[in-house]
C-alpha cells in the first residue's frame, strides 16, 4: 500500500543521506522525496512516499525514528491529510491543439506559466492521482518534459509535527 | 579558560571523558593529533600492527569491560581498514568512538592524497558519524559521540576530523561538557508500566514458558537480575551466542544455546512452548530457523531496547520496548507482590519433558579413537584446566561453535565472539583489547587455521605491550564450517576450503615474535600441554592442536524447518 511518511529533523548535513541510506540498505523503495527546511531554519522537513506490506512499513517507521538526528514520524496516511505535489509540464501545443490544452489546464485548474509559438508551461498542483490523469488526458504524445516536486503533506485537524 | 589546539582538544577530550587507552595507528592526516597524544601522559596508546585489529581491540576492552572501546586511525587507508571491526561492533551492538583524520577540509573532495568520504564509506555500519566542521565543536562532539555510543542501544560512533583543524598553531578556548542533550535523540529510560504487567500475566499463566535471552542482557547489564527472576519463575532458560554467560551456563534450569547449533533440548524447548519471553535478542535467522514454522503455539513477549527489533522477523503478541534492567527490576517487584503465581504442577510435567530432550545428550561425540584429538575434547579441555573462569575470545567457524556449546560461561562478559557479522580475524586482537580491560583476568583466544591467519601479525603488538594471550588453535587444516556446509549440501565437494600443504609452522611463527609455542597431535598429551600453556603466566603461548579434520559441529538445524528439526549427527536427525 502507498504511503505517505513525514519526517522533522536536525537541518544538518548528512542528515538527508542518513535517511535515503537507510532506504537502499534495508532494501525499502522510495517513490518520491522531497525536503526543505521549515520556518524553524534548524530544522528539516522531510516528505516521502513508499510502499510495501503493513510490516515493512513499520519498520520503515521505526528505522527512521532510530536515526540520531530524526525528531519526529508520520505516517500521514494513518489519518486524514492533505497531499499536494507541484508539476511543470512542457506540452506541445500548436494549431488547434492551443485552444484544447488551454482547456484541459482549466478543467485541472491548472496555470499556463510559459508560452512560446509551439509549446506551453502548465502549472499544476494537486494529488499524485490527478496530476496523473492530466498527463493521460492531454497524451503522452504531447508531452515534451514533465518536473514533479515529489509529494508534500499535512495531516488534516489540529494534529502537528513539530518539536 | 585555557586555550589549545584542535589536536590537544582531542586529547584532553579523551581524558576528561576518562579513557585510559586507545587503539590506534598513525599516519599524514593523524599527525598533530599524535604529536599532542605524544605530549600528554592521561591516556594510554597502543599501536596495532593494522587498523583493523585496532577496532577489534576497541571492541573486546569494551565487551570485556562495558566501558567504551576508542579506535584512532588515519584517513583514507587507515579509516578504511577499520571498517571490518566498526561493522562487527554495530552489529553485536558494542559502544566504541572511532576518531579518524582527514585531509584537510580545502582538500575534502578533490581526491586528495589518502582521501576517503570516511563518514560516507561507515554510514551504514555505525550507530552516528560526525564531521568536524570548526575547531571549537571537538570537545562538544567527542563528548556527543561518547553519549550516543554508550546509550540506548550501544553502538560505534565515528567522528572524523580533517587535519586544518588540529593545527597546533589554532588555538581556541576549551570547554568539556559534564553532560549533553539532543533533542532528537532520547533513549528510552522505562518500559511500559501496562506492558510489563501485561507481561508477567501471560507468563503466569503459561504452561511450558521459556525464557530466551540475548545479548541485551548483557550489555544492559541486568544479568543479575535476569537471574533472579529466572530463578523465581523457575522456567527453562536458553540464550543466543550473544547471550552466554547471562545466566550460569553450568545451571540446572540452563538448557544451552538455541538456534541453527543450539542444543537439542533448548530448539525443542522454544518449539513446543506456550510462552515464549525473548529478552535482549532479536530473533535473527540464525536462531528462528523458517520464521513461518517457529514456535507455532507460543504467545512471543519481547523485551527489547531496541524497537526495531521488535516485530522484525516475527510478529511480536506483547512487545515490550526500555532497558533489560530497569523493566526486569520492575517485574521482580511486581511478581514478588503478586498473589498469582505460575502453575507448579504444569511446570513439573514441562520440566520432565524437557529432562527426557536432556537425556538424549546432545553434546556427546565419539571418544573411543585413543589418538586422534577431537576439536570437542579442545575446549572440554581449556575449560577444565581455566576452571571455567576465563575470558574467552573466538573467531569465526566450527571452532566457535565448539567454543560456545563446550564451556559452560558463568559470568557476563566472559565470552566474547563476533556473533552478528561473524568476523574471521576478530578473536585475536579481541582478546588483546580484554586484557587491557582486564590485566589479571586469564584470557584465552580459541580459534581457528584459518581464522588466527587474518590478524597474526598482532603476534607484534602482543610483544611489545607483553600480553599473555593463550591462543588455542582448533587446527583441523582446512576452513572447517565452509567444509562442513559442502559435506553436507555441495556433495562433498571442498571448493577452496583446505589448504592443508600450506599451512605455516605456528610454533616457529611464534617464536619469530619472540612468544612460545607448542604443537600438541595427540589426545594423550593435550590435558598436559594446556596445563603447560596456561602455566605460562606472563607469556604469550601458540597452542597449535592438530584435531580430528572431519568432524562436524552437532546438532544443526535443518534449512527451511522449524526449531525442532534438527540433523544431530551426520546419520540422525529429528
Amino acid at each position: 500500500m502507498r504511503r505517505i511518511i513525514s519526517v522533522l529533523m536536525e537541518n544538518e548535513a548528512g542528515a538527508l543521506s542518513r535517511v535515503v541510506g537507510l532506504f537502499s540498505q534495508r532494501n525499502y523503495n522510495i517513490e518520491t522525496l522531497t525536503v526543505a527546511p521549515t520556518e524553524d531554519a534548524t530544522l528539516s522537513r522531510l516528505t516521502l512516499t513508499t510502499s510495501g506490506t503493513e510490516k515493512v512499513i513499520e519498520q520503515i517507521t521505526k528505522q527512521l525514528n532510530k536515526l540520531v538526528e530524526v525528531i519526529r514520524v508520520l505516517d500521514l496516511t494513518e489519518g486524514p491529510h492533505i497531499e499536494r505535489e507541484l508539476m511543470l509540464a512542457k506540452v506541445r501545443a500548436s494549431g488547434a491543439q492551443r485552444a484544447e490544452i488551454k482547456r484541459t489546464a482549466d478543467i485541472f485548474r491548472g496555470q499556463i506559466v510559459d508560452v512560446g509559438a509551439n509549446f506551453y508551461v502548465v502549472q499544476l498542483t494537486g494529488a499524485s492521482d490527478k496530476l496523473d490523469a492530466f498527463i493521460e488526458a492531454i497524451g503522452k504524445t504531447l508531452i515534451l518534459e514533465v518536473v514533479r516536486s515529489g509529494v508534500s503533506g499535512v495531516a488534516r485537524g489540529e494534529k502537528v509535527l513539530s518539536l | 579558560m585555557e586555550l589549545l589546539s584542535g589536536a590537544e582538544m582531542v586529547m584532553r577530550a579523551l581524558s576528561d571523558e576518562g579513557v585510559e587507552v586507545v587503539f590506534g595507528y598513525p599516519g599524514g592526516a593523524v599527525l598533530h593529533i599524535y604529536d599532542a597524544l605524544f605530549q600528554q601522559d592521561k591516556v594510554r596508546h597502543i599501536l596495532v600492527r593494522h587498523e583493523q585489529a585496532a577496532a577489534h581491540m576497541a571492541d573486546g576492552y569494551a565487551r570485556a569491560c562495558g566501558r567504551p572501546g576508542v579506535v584512532l586511525a588515519t584517513s583514507g587507508p587507515g579509516a578504511t581498514n577499520t571498517i571490518t571491526g566498526i561493522a562487527t561492533a554495530y552489529m553485536d551492538s558494542v559502544p566504541m568512538v572511532i576518531i579518524t583524520g582527514n585531509v584537510a577540509s580545502d582538500l575534502i573532495g578533490n581526491d586528495a592524497f589518502q582521501e576517503t568520504d570516511m563518514v560516507g564509506v561507515s554510514r551504514p555500519v555505525v550507530k552516528h558519524s560526525f564531521l568536524i566542521r570548526s575547531t571549537e565543536e571537538i570537545p562538544s562532539t567527542i563528548k556527543k559521540g561518547f553519549y550516543i555510543a554508550t546509550t540506548g542501544r550501544p553502538g560505534p560512533v565515528v567522528i572524523d576530523i580533517p587535519k586544518d583543524k588540529t593545527d597546533p598553531n589554532d588555538k581556541y578556548p576549551y570547554y568539556y561538557p559534564e553532560a549533553v542533550k539532543l533533542r532528537s535523540y532520547n533513549p528510552v529510560a522505562r518500559g511500559h508500566l501496562g506492558q510489563i504487567k501485561k507481561a508477567l500475566e501471560v507468563l503466569m499463566n503459561a504452561k511450558r514458558p521459556i525464557f530466551y535471552s540475548g545479548g541485551g542482557i548483557i550489555r544492559g547489564q541486568a544479568s543479575e537480575v535476569f537471574v533472579e527472576f529466572a530463578r523465581l519463575v523457575g522456567c527453562p532458560v536458553t540464550s543466543t551466542l550473544m547471550g552466554l554467560g547471562a545466566y550460569p551456563g553450568d545451571d540446572q534450569q540452563f538448557l544451552g544455546m538455541l538456534g541453527m547449533h543450539g542444543t537439542y533440548e533448548a530448539n525443542m524447548a522454544m518449539h513446543y512452548s506456550d510462552v515464549v519471553f525473548c529478552l535482549g535478542a532479536r530473533l535473527d535467522d540464525r536462531v528462528t530457523n523458517n520464521t513461518e514454522k517457529f514456535c507455532p503455539n507460543a504467545t512471543l513477549v519481547h523485551l527489547d531496547i531496541d524497537p526495531t527489533s521488535i516485530a522484525k522477523t516475527v510478529a511480536c503478541d506483547i512487545p515490550i520496548v526500555g532497558p533489560a534492567k530497569q523493566v526486569l527490576t520492575e517485574m521482580v517487584a511486581l511478581y514478588l507482590k503478586s498473589e498469582k503465581k505460575i502453575k507448579q504442577e504444569s511446570l513439573a510435567a514441562w520440566w520432565e519433558q524437557i529432562q527426557g530432550w536432556r537425556s538424549r545428550d546432545c553434546l556427546a561425540y565419539d571418544k573411543s579413537d585413543p589418538v586422534v584429538i577431537k576439536p570437542q575434547s579442545v575446549v572440554e579441555t581449556l575449560y577444565e584446566v581455566t576452571q571455567g573462569e576465563a575470558i574467552v575470545t573466538s573467531d569465526v567457524g566450527q571452532h566457535q561453535m565448539f567454543a560456545a556449546l563446550y564451556y559452560k560461561y558463568r559470568h557476563p562478559l566472559q565470552w566474547i565472539n563476533s556473533g552478528g557479522l561473524g568476523t574471521m580475524g576478530f578473536g585475536f586482537p579481541a582478546a588483546m583489547g580484554a586484557l587491557f580491560a582486564c590485566p589479571d583476568a586469564t584470557v584465552a583466544c580459541v580459534t581457528g587455521e584459518g581464522s588466527i591467519q587474518m590478524n597474526i601479525q598482532e603476534l607484534s603488538t602482543c610483544l611489545q605491550w607483553g600480553l599473555p594471550v593463550k591462543i588455542i588453535n582448533i587446527n583441523n587444516q582446512a576452513l572447517g564450517m565452509v567444509k562442513q556446509w559442502q559435506d553436507m549440501q555441495y556433495g562433498g565437494r571442498h571448493s577452496e576450503s583446505t589448504y592443508k600443504d600450506s599451512l605455516p609452522n605456528f610454533v616457529k611463527l611464534a617464536e619469530a615474535y619472540g612468544h612460545l609455542g607448542r604443537v600438541v597431535r595427540e589426545a594423550s598429551e593435550l590435558r598436559e600441554a594446556m596445563q603447560w600453556c596456561f602455566d605460562q603466566r606472563d607469556r604469550l603461548v601458540f597452542l597449535d592442536v592438530y584435531v580430528d579434520p572431519h568432524e562436524h559441529v552437532y546438532p544443526m538445524q535443518i534449512k527451511g524447518g522449524s526449531m525442532r528439526d534438527m540433523w544431530l549427527s551426520k546419520t540422525e536427525r529429528t
